[in-house]
C-alpha cells in the first residue's frame, strides 16, 4: 500500500482583517470592497515559503526520526532562491540525511500536486521509502488591487510511503494547459492576472470539471463515491462549481478564502490537510490541484489515521493568531515602502560563504555538543566542555537544539539594535534538556514576555544581504503557543 | 601567590581632555592633548619616555590599527610602542602594560595613552557590532547592543530579587541621579546637567527596561598617564600616586553557554576584586576603599558592580543607593567626576580617565573644590568591564597616596 503516511501544516501567526486593507488603500480601487472580507494570514517579517516549508515540515514530522526521510519536494512560485536549491536549504535545516532526492518544483499553481505524484511515483518505484513532500507560498499581490486581499500565506506538508499510511492513494489524473491566468517574469515581484470573470467562466470552470471526469473515467468513479472533494479553487463560486460538476455542498473542503487566503501553490495541500484532519477510516478524499490545467488525485482513509493526529496542522494554526491592524507595518513587512532604516540599519556586515558552509550544521540545525563527561549540551560546538566543574577536551557528541524546548531567563526588547520589527526583542534561553542559548525572539510581542515563559525553536531569516545576493537563516525562539479554541 | 604589583610602580603626571563630541577634532588632537597636559604635569619631555602603550578599540571608526597612530601624533623617537585592545577594559590595559614594563626594569619612564573617537559613526550609541564578535557570530548571535545585553542583566536582577519594574527603575534612576549631580560641576564631563529622578523615570526607553537616563553618553576622549619606578616618583613630585593592584579576569564565556550564571553578578569583576583586594593588601574593602570609578555604562551595570565588587552585599546595594553611601558625600563615594553617565565612553580613553579622577582626589586636586572627596582619602578603586554579559573581560585597579 502507498500513501500519505503523515501531515503537518503551517500558517503564520499574523492575521490581517481585510477591512483594514480596504480602509488604507480601498480608496484607490472602490472595486476590491466585494474581496474585503474576512481575514488572511500574512507572514512575519522573517518569514518566507522557506520557513514556512520548514514549519510545516516540522510539524508534519512530529515523532518521526528525521534520518528516515529519503527525499523532499519543495512546491512553491515564491521561492527565495531562483538559483541554489531551495530544497536543500529546507532539507538541512530540518536535519535530513545528505543521500536524499531534492527538488524545487516552482512556477505553477498546481506545483504542490504535481509534487505530490512525483513523491508518490518515487516511493512506488522501491527506490525510497519515505518521501517528504512541502507545499509553501507567500505571494504579494500588488497594493490597491483584489489580488492583496485574496492572496495568503501558509504551507503543508506530507510524507508519503508504505508503512503506516492513513490515507492510501488510489490513482491520478493529470492535465496541461497553457493557460495564462496567472504569470509573474523573472525581474517581477507581482504576479498579473487577467479580468476575474474571463479566469473564471475559461479558466476554472473547464479546467476542473475536465480534470475531474478525466480521473472518473480512468478509474470508474462517480461524484457520489467522495465523502470530501478538495478543489483549489480559492473564490467563493467554489461550491456552485462543485454543484454543477455533482458534489453536495457537505462534500465540499472549505477553501480558506475566508481566514487564512489564496496559498498559490500550497492551498490544494492545505485544504487536503485540513481534509484528513477531518477524516474517518473508509473516506475517500479527492484532490484537485489547479494551475496551468491541473492534478486530480484520489485517496482512501484507513485505520491508521487516528495515530497521526497529533499535529497542530490547519486545524491548530488556525487557532494561533495575532490580528495586524496595521497596514504600513505590513507594507513594511513585505518590503513595499521605503522606510529609513537609519545609518546602523544602513550598515550591512559583509556575510562571509565559506564560514556558513564551515559551520555547517551550527547554522541549519542548531547544533552543539555534549559532553559525553558530564552530559551538558552547549552551543556552539566546544572542544573544551563548558561545564565549569568539567572542562573535559574532545569529549563531545553532536547535540540539535532545533528540536528542544526551553525557557527565557532574561530577555529585552532594544530599541537601539536596527530591526525590521522594533524593538529587536531577544534574551537567553535556558534550555529543558541543558544548554543555554542567545537568541532572537519572533513571533511575540514585548509586552507578554516574561522570565520563564516556554519557548520552542522557528527557523526564520535572520537578515538579507541584499548586495551579496544571501538570504540568511537561522533559529529563533517563539513563545509555545496553544492554540485558542 | 606572586608578590604582585603593589608600591613598585608610581604615576606622577596625567593628563585627560574634556570628553564630548567633538566635530572639529581629530584623534591626533585628542591625543597631544592628553600628552601635554600628562607631560607638563610630570614635568618631563618627551625624549624621557621609555615605551608607550595605546589603547584604542574600535579602529573601524577610528584612528586605524596598531599603535603607529601615537608614535606618529606625538612624535615618539623610535621607543617601543604597543597597541592594547581589550573591550572596555583597554585603557586600563595600556596602563598594566607601562606599569609591568616598568616594574620589570625594562624602562623607567612609560606612557599609557588611550584614546577615542566614536563621534563618526553617524548614529547613538557604539557602532554596530557587525563581526566584531567573529565572522561567524553573523550567522548565530542576535544583533546584540550593549544597552541590550544589560537591560537582560536588569530584567534578571528584578526578577531574582524581586522587584517591579518600577521599583527598580526608580533604584536605577537614583544611580544616574547621583552621578549627574558630581559630573554637572565638572568641567572635563560631557555632559554637565542635574536631572531630577522623575525625568529619568519618564525617559524613552533605549533597551526594556533602560531608559535615557539608564544609559552612558557616546562622546570622543583622550587620557594619558606616566609612570616610573615607585622609588624613583618623589624625584618628579612630593604627590605621587603608587599603584596598589591591577587585575585582570576573563570568564570562558561561561554565562552565555551555561545555565550556572544567574545572569546578574559578573564574575569576572568578583574574581579580578578579590584578587586586587589580595594584591593591594586590603581586607574590608567596604570599609578601606575611600572612593571608586566604577563602570558604569548602564545604570545597572554601577549597581551590579557595587555587589561584584563586594562593597555592598549581594542582592543588597539598593539600601546603600538609596542611603547614598556611594554619593559625593557618602561612605565610599563613586563616579565623583560624574563617571561614564556624563562623560560617556570612548572606550579606550575610559580606564585612564577614571585613574585620573583618583589620581586628582588621592592629591587633594579636583576640579573644582566642591568635588574634593573629604577626609583625606587614601585608596581608590577604578573598574572596568566589557565584551558580552555572561563573558565579560574586567579590570580592577586599586592606587594609593602612600607607600
Amino acid at each position: 500500500m502507498i500513501g500519505i503516511t503523515s501531515y503537518g501544516a503551517y500558517i503564520p501567526r499574523y492575521r490581517m482583517n481585510r477591512k483594514t486593507i480596504f480602509a488604507a488603500i480601498g480608496w484607490f480601487n472602490a472595486a476590491t470592497a466585494g474581496a474585503a472580507r474576512g481575514e488572511k494570514a500574512v507572514a512575519n517579517y522573517d518569514e518566507d515559503s522557506i520557513t514556512m516549508a520548514v514549519a510545516a515540515a516540522s510539524d508534519c514530522l512530529e515523532g518521526w526520526s528525521r534520518s528516515d526521510i529519503d527525499g523532499l519536494y519543495l512546491s512553491s512560485t515564491t521561492l527565495p532562491y531562483l538559483e541554489r536549491q531551495n530544497a536543500a536549504i529546507c532539507s538541512e535545516a530540518l536535519a535530513f540525511r545528505q543521500d536524499i532526492r531534492t527538488a524545487d518544483f516552482m512556477a505553477s499553481l498546481k506545483s504542490g500536486t504535481t509534487a505530490l505524484i512525483a513523491a508518490l511515483d518515487a516511493v512506488r518505484s522501491d527506490d525510497v521509502k519515505n518521501f517528504l513532500v512541502c507545499a509553501a507560498d507567500a505571494r504579494q499581490g500588488k497594493p490597491g488591487s483584489t489580488m492583496e486581499h485574496t492572496l495568503g500565506d501558509g504551507a503543508a506538508a506530507l510524507v508519503v510511503g508504505k508503512d503506516h499510511v492513513i490515507a492510501e492513494f488510489k490513482g491520478s489524473f493529470s492535465l496541461t494547459r497553457d493557460f495564462p491566468d496567472n504569470r509573474r517574469i523573472q525581474e517581477e515581484h507581482f504576479p498579473h492576472t487577467w479580468e476575474e470573470r474571463w479566469i473564471r467562466d475559461e479558466g476554472y470552470a473547464k479546467t476542473i470539471p475536465a480534470i475531474i471526469e478525466g480521473l472518473f473515467k480512468k478509474y470508474g468513479l462517480a461524484s457520489a463515491d467522495f465523502a470530501k472533494v478538495v478543489i483549489s479553487y480559492p473564490t467563493a463560486d467554489l461550491k456552485n462549481m462543485c454543484k454543477r460538476i455533482g458534489f453536495s455542498e457537505e462534500q465540499v473542503q472549505d477553501n480558506l478564502l475566508s481566514n487564512v487566503g489564496d496559498t498559490g501553490s500550497a492551498l490544494s495541500l492545505m485544504m487536503f490537510v485540513a481534509a484528513l484532519e477531518g477524516a474517518k477510516p473508509g473516506d475517500k478524499i479527492l484532490l484537485c490541484g489547479y494551475g496551468n490545467g491541473g492534478d486530480a488525485l484520489f485517496f482512501e482513509v484507513t485505520n491508521e489515521i487516528e495515530k497521526a493526529r497529533k499535529r497542530l496542522g490547519i486545524k491548530g494554526h488556525l487557532g494561533i493568531k495575532k490580528e495586524l491592524n496595521n497596514y504600513n507595518k505590513y507594507l513594511v513587512f513585505r518590503d513595499l515602502l521605503p522606510v529609513d532604516v537609519g545609518i546602523r540599519g544602513e550598515e550591512i556586515t559583509m556575510a562571509r560563504m565559506s564560514v556558513t558552509t564551515r559551520e555547517g550544521k551550527t547554522l541549519t540545525t542548531l547544533s552543539g555538543s555534549r559532553c559525553k563527561a558530564c552530559g551538558t549540551p552547549q552551543y556552539p560546538k566546544q572542544r573544551v566542555c563548558i561545564n565549569p566543574e568539567c572542562g573535559a577536551i574532545d569529549q563531545m557528541e553532536d547535540y540539535y537544539f532545533f528540536d528542544k524546548i526551553g525557557r527565557i531567563q532574561s530577555f529585552t526588547g532594544d530599541n537601539l539594535a536596527f530591526s525590521w520589527d522594533p524593538p529587536a526583542m531577544y534574551g537567553f534561553i535556558d534550555f529543558e534538556e541543558g544548554g543555554r542559548l542567545y537568541l532572537d525572539i519572533t513571533d511575540a510581542e514585548l509586552e507578554s514576555l516574561e522570565v520563564g515563559l516556554p519557548v520552542k525553536m522557528a527557523y526564520r531569516r535572520k537578515f538579507v544581504d541584499k548586495p551579496r545576493g544571501i538570504y540568511a537563516y537561522f533559529w529563533k525562539a517563539i513563545p509555545v503557543y496553544e492554540a485558542n479554541k | 601567590m606572586a608578590a604582585g604589583i603593589k608600591d613598585k610602580v608610581a604615576i606622577i603626571g596625567m593628563g585627560c581632555t574634556r570628553f564630548g563630541e567633538f566635530w572639529d577634532k581629530s584623534e591626533q588632537d585628542l591625543i597631544v592633548d592628553a600628552f601635554k597636559e600628562a607631560i607638563s604635569d610630570a614635568g618631563i619631555e618627551t625624549k624621557d619616555i621609555g615605551a608607550a602603550w595605546f589603547g584604542s578599540c574600535f579602529d573601524e571608526v577610528n584612528v586605524g590599527k596598531g599603535a603607529i597612530p601615537l608614535a606618529r601624533a606625538l612624535k615618539l623617537p623610535n621607543i617601543p610602542v604597543t597597541r592594547v585592545e581589550n573591550f572596555c577594559t583597554t585603557g586600563t590595559e595600556a596602563l598594566r602594560g607601562a606599569c609591568y614594563a616598568v616594574a620589570s626594569g625594562a624602562c623607567d619612564v612609560a606612557l599609557a595613552l588611550g584614546a577615542e573617537k566614536l563621534k563618526d559613526t553617524g548614529y547613538g550609541g557604539l557602532p554596530d557590532f557587525g563581526t566584531m564578535l567573529g565572522t561567524e557570530n553573523l550567522f548565530y548571535t542576535p544583533n546584540l547592543t550593549a544597552p541590550g545585553m544589560f537591560g537582560m542583566v536588569a530584567i534578571a536582577y528584578f526578577k531574582k530579587y524581586g522587584l517591579s519594574t518600577e521599583e527598580g527603575k526608580r533604584v536605577l534612576s537614583r544611580i544616574s541621579y547621583k552621578s549627574h549631580k558630581n559630573g554637572a560641576m565638572n568641567p572635563r564631563a560631557h555632559i554637565r546637567r542635574e536631572v531630577s529622578i522623575d525625568t529619568m523615570m519618564k525617559a524613552p526607553i533605549v533597551a526594556w527596561p533602560l531608559g535615557l537616563f539608564d544609559c552612558c553618553g557616546v562622546s570622543d576622549g583622550a587620557a594619558a598617564a606616566i609612570v616610573v619606578p615607585a622609588d624613583r616618583a618623589k624625584e618628579f613630585r612630593k604627590d605621587p600616586v603608587y599603584i596598589k593592584a591591577l587585575q585582570l579576569s576573563l570568564t570562558p564565556a561561561t554565562g552565555i553557554g551555561h545555565q550556572s550564571w544567574d545572569g546578574v553578578h559578573f564574575e569576572s569583576t568578583r574574581i579580578a576584586a578579590i584578587n586586587a583586594y589580595k594584591e593591594a593588601g586590603i581586607k574590608k574593602p567596604r570599609e578601606e576603599v575611600n572612593l571608586m570609578e566604577v563602570h558604569d555604562c548602564f545604570s545597572i551595570s554601577e549597581l551590579v558592580t557595587y555587589e561584584s565588587l563586594q562593597i555592598s552585599p549581594i542582592g543588597k546595594a539598593r539600601q546603600d543607593i538609596e542611603n547614598g553611601f556611594y554619593d559625593l558625600d557618602g561612605q565610599v563615594p563613586c563616579q565623583s567626576d560624574g563617571g561614564l553617565k556624563c562623560f560617556g565612553h570612548p572606550i579606550g580613553a575610559s580606564g585612564i580617565r577614571m585613574v585620573y579622577e583618583i589620581y586628582k582626589q588621592l592629591q587633594g586636586k579636583a576640579e573644582p573644590e566642591q568635588r574634593q572627596i573629604k577626609g583625606n582619602p587614601r585608596l581608590g578603586l577604578a573598574h572596568n568591564h566589557g565584551g558580552i554579559c555572561g563573558s565579560l573581560v574586567c579590570s580592577v585597579a586599586i592606587l594609593g597616596n602612600e607607600v
